[in-house]
């Protein structure tokens, strides 16, 4: 299709959408039987800001979105967008824009008629609501595209539609449920950069649900990863990365290898007697190092653990190619692989690349990630 | 595998080429095989009697071809009332059949689907049960001294017995409940194929429930009504049962009058004529449906 070829939507640099509206969430609490799909959620999404929703299957991310559009009907909690409660306002009267995981295009309805349908109901009449839909179809970089029936369409345009009709009623805060994962990985991945173009367009509070870290990661201003009907951390994806709450964040973003730590009476946490660091005032037994595989590296021959390195020994086990990186696994013991990855451009493979080789590995201090309590079940 | 040479044409090894051809058209033939006993069945009892009809209707008394048993049909006018009745009876039923099926099959496509089975029970009932013991059962609850009369008079609602039966109306009740099933199974079809996001996406966009109903659901339910009314609709332009219980031969249907022609003057000719009339009538309705709506797409699931 022509209109993939261009690389992103059109547009402007400043903000020039109406004044976004924040969200806030408290004690939140939906049950289904005896299950929480939300517990107890407390949540302030900014104005403005794009906030991603992330956890795994199951974790109440759709649902928590559905009670935000008014979809589902919660069991207690508040819900405020800006001054306004509206936890007892239908959804047809809350004013938000919700992109859909299944799209929900109206087959009856051409792509012209699907994006004016809710400029019609607010009684916005034919020329003026033909200008928006036109404007609508532009940003989206579907022009001409008005009068297609929607099953004339590829699974980006539909997307891009069901996009198009969820802004072009100017709501301040704007809703999407996973609304990428139907497409294949190279246009979502550019649909991911359309998406956030588009929101620093809009200027509209978003809130975006996905279940693939590393989509949020890219797009998000901040993250709420949400487990088993909780929020575990909010924060920026630099933070959410680098300083993972517990063993469920650091596990579930990112890569990692996790490595328990034994304390001494002191508060020092060391790792096979390396002192990697300090409990500080925290009272907790168990505690973890989380060491990431692209921040490891291989140490020469002679390497030892001081002020700025730690270095574990091992035994390289496998190397698997995976195109712009290598990742290898080395046994720092009988039971415990420690992931190490490297690129395979550029400066040449590591020392002692042969499996069984003796090898040392580094981890820079700063690069240490610490958590308190035991490693993810 | 197909190797291409320099000039990209294939190598000229063909291996198993022959017996690969032959399994294909074996495999044809015995998925064709399969259709072998419905049309021997077609052919016997559609094809041959249709062709039977279609010959006596323009059977003339001399034993030669002649019109005039249609001939016969525009001289009368009971026949052209005949005809007025049976659409008359046909597109009131169909009416009232979408009156009362459309909030039914709403209904059960709303209850999660382990209670609508329950009730769809309940609306394949009367399938089972015969349909003359059906219609008997009607003339039981409607006749002047019938169960129906006694309750209201006895509470008050009317004095003396009023004429459900024997009648238009008697014949009307009958047939809407006798075809019911017919809209419903089609209709809450359709209403179960309708995504819960389409209604979530409508109030998302602004829709109160009113419209989002008019503007989406109903759209989207068409399909299936279409289809359903057209089954309704065909199969009381051939109905007999009812009209000649409940009807009291007042309502009198093209079918009933087939029927009378050949008991009292045994004119195959004439009976002829008229089922060969209606079946005219039937399939270019069904044409015209057709042409006006996709039902087909309701009726097989087709998208
Ligand atoms: N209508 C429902 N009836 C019963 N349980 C439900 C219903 N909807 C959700 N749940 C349960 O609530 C929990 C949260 O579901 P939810 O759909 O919010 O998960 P999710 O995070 O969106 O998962 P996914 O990534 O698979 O979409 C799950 O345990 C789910 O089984
Ligand atoms: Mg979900």
């Amino acid at each position: 299709m022509d209109s993939r070829l261009k690389l992103s939507f059109a547009v402007t640099d400043a903000p020039q959408g109406t004044t976004a509206l924040p969200i806030e969430i408290r004690d939140l609490t939906k049950r289904y039987g005896s299950v929480y799909a939300l517990n107890s959620v407390d949540l302030d999404v900014h104005s403005g800001e794009f906030l991603t929703l992330l956890g795994p299957s199951g974790s109440g991310k759709t649902t928590l979105l559905m009670a935000i559009a008014g979809f589902n009907r919660p069991d207690s909690g508040s819900i405020r967008f800006g001054e306004d409660e509206v936890i007892l306002t239908p959804p047809h009267k809350r004013e938000v824009g919700m992109v859909f995981q299944s799209y929900a295009l109206f087959p009856h309805m051409n792509v012209a008629e699907n994006i004016g349908f809710p400029l019609k109901l607010r009684g916005i009449s034919g020329a003026e609501r033909a200008t928006r839909v036109e404007e609508a179809l532009e940003t989206i970089q579907l022009s001409g595209f008005g009068a297609r029936n929607i099953d004339q369409l590829s699974g980006g345009q539909r997307q891009r539609v069901a996009l198009a009709r969820a802004f072009v009623f100017g709501p301040r805060i704007l809703l999407m449920d996973e609304p990428l994962s139907a497409l294949d990985k190279k246009l979502r991945e550019r649909m991911q950069i359309e998406l956030k173009h588009l929101h620093r367009k809009l200027g509209v509070t978003t809130v975006y649900v996905t279940h693939d870290q590393r989509e949020a990661l890219t797009m998000s201003d901040r993250i709420a990863v949400i487990n088993d009907g909780e929020l575990v951390q909010l924060d920026t994806p630099e933070v959410i990365y680098n300083s993972p709450a517990n063993a469920f964040v650091a596990d579930f973003i990112g890569e990692s290898t996790m490595l328990p730590l034994t304390r001494d009476d002191a508060g020092a946490l060391s790792f096979r007697g390396q002192k990697v660091g300090d409990a500080g005032t925290d009272q907790s037994k168990d505690w973890t190092l989380v060491v990431r595989p692209e921040r490891l590296f291989f140490a020469g021959a002679g390497a030892e653990t001081d002020d700025q390195t730690i270095v574990l020994k091992g035994v390289m086990r496998e190397a698997v190619f995976q195109g712009e990186s290598e990742m290898a696994l080395v046994a720092i013991d009988d039971d415990t692989e420690v992931a190490v990855r490297f690129g395979t451009g550029g400066r040449a493979s590591p020392a002692g690349g042969n499996t069984g080789d003796q090898v040392s590995i580094g981890l820079d201090r700063t690069d240490v990630i610490i958590i308190p309590g035991g490693q993810a079940a | 595998m197909a190797r291409a040479d320099a000039d990209g044409s294939r190598s000229g090894r063909h291996l198993h080429e022959a017996a690969l051809k032959r399994q294909h058209a074996r495999e044809q033939w015995s998925i064709l095989s399969l259709v072998v006993p419905a049309t021997i069945v077609i052919v016997l009892i559609i094809l041959i009697p249709l062709s039977w009809l279609f010959y006596l209707s323009f059977l003339g008394d001399n034993g030669g071809f002649s019109l005039e048993n249609y001939h016969k049909m525009t001289q009368y006018k009971s026949y052209y009332r005949i005809f007025v009745t049976t659409f008359q009876v046909s597109i009131l039923t169909t009416l009232a059949c979408i009156a009362l099926g459309y909030p039914l099959a709403f209904f059960l496509a709303q209850l999660p689907p382990r209670w609508a089975g329950v009730f769809m029970l309940a609306v394949l009932l009367p399938f089972w049960t015969s349909l003359l013991v059906r219609t008997y059962a009607w003339l039981v609850l409607l006749q002047k001294r019938g169960i129906l009369n006694e309750f209201a008079m006895q509470v008050g609602l009317w004095e003396t017995p009023i004429k459900l039966v024997h009648n238009m109306t008697g014949t009307l009740i009958g047939m809407a409940h006798i075809m019911l099933p017919f809209l419903i199974l089609p209709l809450y079809n359709a209403m179960r194929k309708i995504d819960k996001d389409m209604m979530h996406a409508a109030a998302n966009l602004g829709a109160n429930p009113i419209n989002a109903f008019w503007r989406v659901y109903f759209p989207l339910s068409l399909p299936g009504m279409v289809a359903g009314s057209l089954i309704v609709f065909v199969l009381c332009l051939g109905f007999y049962v009812t009209p000649a219980v409940l009807g009291g031969g007042r309502v009198i249907m093209v079918s009933n009058q087939i029927t009378a022609i050949l008991e009292n003057q045994f004119d195959w000719g004439a009976a002829s004529a008229l089922g060969v009339v209606l079946l005219v009538a039937t399939t270019f309705t069904l044409y015209v449906a057709a042409r006006l709506f996709r039902f087909d797409a309701a009726l097989f699931g087709r998208d």
